[in-house]
């Protein structure tokens, strides 16, 4: 596995527990969300960081009073056909205000990374052997977002209709061609 | 028209090249099929039986005459000199390569054009009705939303990877030429009691193996919450849907198990959280769009023309056409022209590059310049003076294109089935083809009146069978092509799927049975009566003593 965070290459610290596992004393433990429900009471005297991994069809909201503990929530996607994660990273980022990592775990691919970034994902499990400069040429591929989201540039409405202009014409750098 | 604005046209531009990245990675060897699948379907380029084919959008069935041109500059060059127009108002290429895919959606970007989410699960090419601005029952010009629902759609960072494709229609009209009832959501703009305008919002309806009617959801939602109260829908689509089973997928069926009323309570709750970080859509930007869809220049015309009443009394020919392949404008001296693309001996939908520029150079003579596509599969020349339907029809017929069927039973819709789509079970374009024979005599057409014939090559219906007046559905029995027939189905305001009438018909069997149902409806109709009347009247029984005899029941 190669991690991407923004756009570079990083060490990953979190170890990932198995339910039946110890959670290791003093490192970064990446848990399920079985697994937090179970021992919460536990896990919360601990001294050091906590992630929660959710399985696509887990939505964040219930962990919602727990976020501001967490150092990682992991977004799993079983298939790349599977989108709930993306409904899932805009309601952590966007509904319950999460800051921290939100990462992209599982069948992550090259051409649905800028996808994913813009619904507030910030860091990606790439497959072992992914050359990470190609991987990060996804996000330039196209520029012109109509939607806004939880991250990103501005959108198309954005741009085409500044805060600051009048709001009787758009913009008019955005000139129209002839056939 | 919709004209592009540097950022459109970007995103157009980037979104071509991107995919000629893919395929070179393709063609290369780098990727496998099974890796670029997801991102040819994405991009509408799907493997059919034959050859791989390219679906085009046509957002919201309207081209400019100069984009027919370059549709037919695309068919000439790089397919076998035709097009296909479907059900969804786009249009096929059925016979590409896959190395000349990149400069065929080059050749599209050049006329604002793209194959952007014609395939794939997501939020597909916005269909409308294919009148609108002209209809003379129009409340509001529906293009102005459904370019607003275009691009909020594109390439949606959350909703590219749904349970399942996703189809949304909008109309302004009150007669329902979209097929609202059968799309996951159909939006019929409407005035609430100040006057103000909004959409009644349905979801939930759709065909394929499972077909349902949409329910209305929200009778009034203000025009400014379109895109915040669609992203709550979709939202909720895109979390609960079923991603276990195919056929489950659909949000018909989501809807369906957990109740409307429960869907929709599910959805107002959602929008209401949505509201300050969902797509906002303000006053000024409604405003924007609209002025593209400002009516053209017309002249101040008589709503009577003596030249052209006296031809329609002297030239059969003409009247016919007259009757069946024109509809009212709302502007006094000018017709809405029905093109029918079901000649005798075609196959539903199919176009040549030829037949394209035809009508191509008469939208730019005689209609301003525009074209629509409608959803039964013919086309549209939107503005046209009654002083010049004369000129138009010679036109037309010059280019084969003059056929007056146009809602009638040889007006049929059909999918493209065996012969090209490696999903079906039994031939459409035939058995339409014959059908077609069968009732080729005009003034029995004429007779029969306003009649719906669909066809589908198998359960997925792409040829619409369930709302056909008369449908028909493609079945493998035994490794042998069957045709079921249903009745009474419709995809208007009176929205109802067709009921199966017995047990199905072999191929050689089928146009028979066709024309057993329409000497029954004629020896039942009541004065003044349509297919669907009658049928709607006296039900099924008559139809199937008389296709099965009377021990059947």
């Amino acid at each position: 596995m190669v991690l991407l965070k923004g756009d570079q290459a990083a060490q990953d610290p979190w170890i990932r527990v198995a339910d039946e596992d110890p959670v290791p004393d003093g490192a970064s433990a990446l848990l399920t969300y079985d697994r937090w429900r179970r021992d919460r009471d536990r896990l919360v005297l601990r001294n050091a960081p906590l992630g929660i991994i959710l399985h696509s069809e887990q939505s964040p909201l219930p962990i919602a009073d727990d976020l501001p503990r967490l150092g990682l929530v992991a977004l799993e996607f079983p298939k790349f056909t599977d989108g709930r994660p993306y409904s899932h990273a805009r309601l952590l980022r966007q509904r319950l205000g999460y800051r921290g990592e939100v990462r992209a775990v599982g069948n992550v691919l090259r051409d649905q990374l800028l996808f994913m970034r813009r619904c507030g994902f910030n860091a990606f499990e790439l497959p072992d052997g992914a050359d990470v400069g190609e991987w990060c040429s996804a996000f330039d591929e196209i520029s012109v977002f109509y939607q806004p989201a939880a991250n990103g540039p501005p959108s198309a409405m954005d741009l085409r209709w500044p805060a600051e202009s009048p709001a009787e014409t758009p913009v008019s750098v955005f000139g129209m061609r002839g056939y | 028209m919709y004209r592009y604005d540097t950022l459109d046209q970007n995103l157009v531009d980037e979104r071509a090249r991107q995919f000629r990245g893919q395929v070179a990675r393709r063609l290369s060897g780098e990727l496998s099929e099974a890796e670029f699948r997801p991102l040819r379907l994405m991009n509408g380029l799907y493997l059919q039986l034959h050859a791989y084919m390219v679906r085009v959008a046509i957002p919201y069935g309207t081209l400019s005459a100069d984009q027919m041109r370059a549709l037919a500059y695309i068919a000439r060059t790089w397919d076998r000199g035709y097009g296909h127009f479907t059900t969804r108002q786009n249009i096929q290429f059925n016979w590409p390569n896959l190395a000349d895919v990149p400069d065929i959606l080059d050749a599209l970007a050049a006329v604002e054009m793209h194959a952007i989410q014609t395939s794939g699960n997501c939020i597909r090419n916005v269909t409308a009705d294919a009148y609108a601005g002209v209809a003379d029952d129009e409340v509001a010009d529906p293009r102005v939303y459904a370019e607003i629902i275009r691009q909020w759609s594109s390439l949606h960072p959350e909703f590219s990877f749904l349970p399942r494709k996703f189809k949304v229609a909008v109309t302004g009209a009150p007669q329902d030429r979209a097929a609202l009832r059968v799309h996951d959501i159909g939006l019929r703009l409407c005035r609430d009691s100040d006057g103000a305008l909004g959409f009644e919002v349905m979801v939930g309806g759709g065909q394929g193996r499972t077909p349902m009617i949409g329910t209305t959801i929200r009778s009034f939602l203000p025009e400014a919450d379109l895109l915040t109260y669609l992203e709550a829908i979709l939202r909720v689509y895109n979390m609960l849907g079923r991603r276990d089973n195919l056929y489950k997928a659909r949000i018909k069926i989501l809807v369906h198990s957990l109740g409307a009323e429960t869907f929709a309570a599910m959805v107002e709750d959602e929008w209401h959280q949505l509201e300050d970080t969902g797509p906002a859509l303000p006053a000024h930007e409604i405003k924007r769009i609209r002025a593209f869809f400002l009516p053209p220049t017309y002249e101040d015309l008589e709503a009577t023309v003596p030249e052209f009443e006296a031809r329609r009394r002297q030239d059969t020919a003409f009247a016919r056409w007259c009757q069946t392949n024109l509809a009212r404008h709302r502007r006094s001296g000018y017709a809405i022209v029905d093109v029918s693309l079901k000649p005798e001996g075609g196959s539903p939908g199919d176009i040549m590059a030829e037949q394209m520029e035809a009508v191509a150079d008469l939208a730019k003579r005689y209609s301003f310049g525009e074209i629509r596509v409608t959803h039964a599969q013919n086309l549209v020349l939107p503005h046209v003076k009654l002083a010049e339907l004369s000129a138009v029809w010679e036109g037309l017929a010059a280019a084969g294109l003059e056929t007056p069927n146009v809602g009638l039973v040889t007006d049929i819709i059909a999918c493209p089935g065996l012969d090209f789509c490696n999903l079906a079970n039994a031939r459409s374009i035939p058995v339409a083809q014959r059908i077609i024979e069968r009732f080729r005599n005009l003034d029995r057409q004429h007779d029969i009146g306003e009649l719906r014939i669909n066809i589908s090559g198998c359960i997925n219906a792409c040829g619409h069978h369930h709302v056909g007046h008369i449908g028909i559905l493609g079945v493998d029995r035994k490794g042998e092509e069957y045709y079921q027939i249903t009745l009474g189905g419709s995809s208007d305001e009176t929205a109802s799927l067709g009921k199966v009438v017995g047990p199905s018909f072999s191929y050689d069997a089928i146009t028979d049975a066709v024309e057993v149902i329409v000497t029954t409806y004629l020896a039942q109709r009541c004065q003044g009566e349509r297919f669907l009347d009658t049928y709607r009247r006296v039900g099924a029984q008559p139809f199937k003593e008389d296709l099965y005899g009377i021990a059947q029941g």
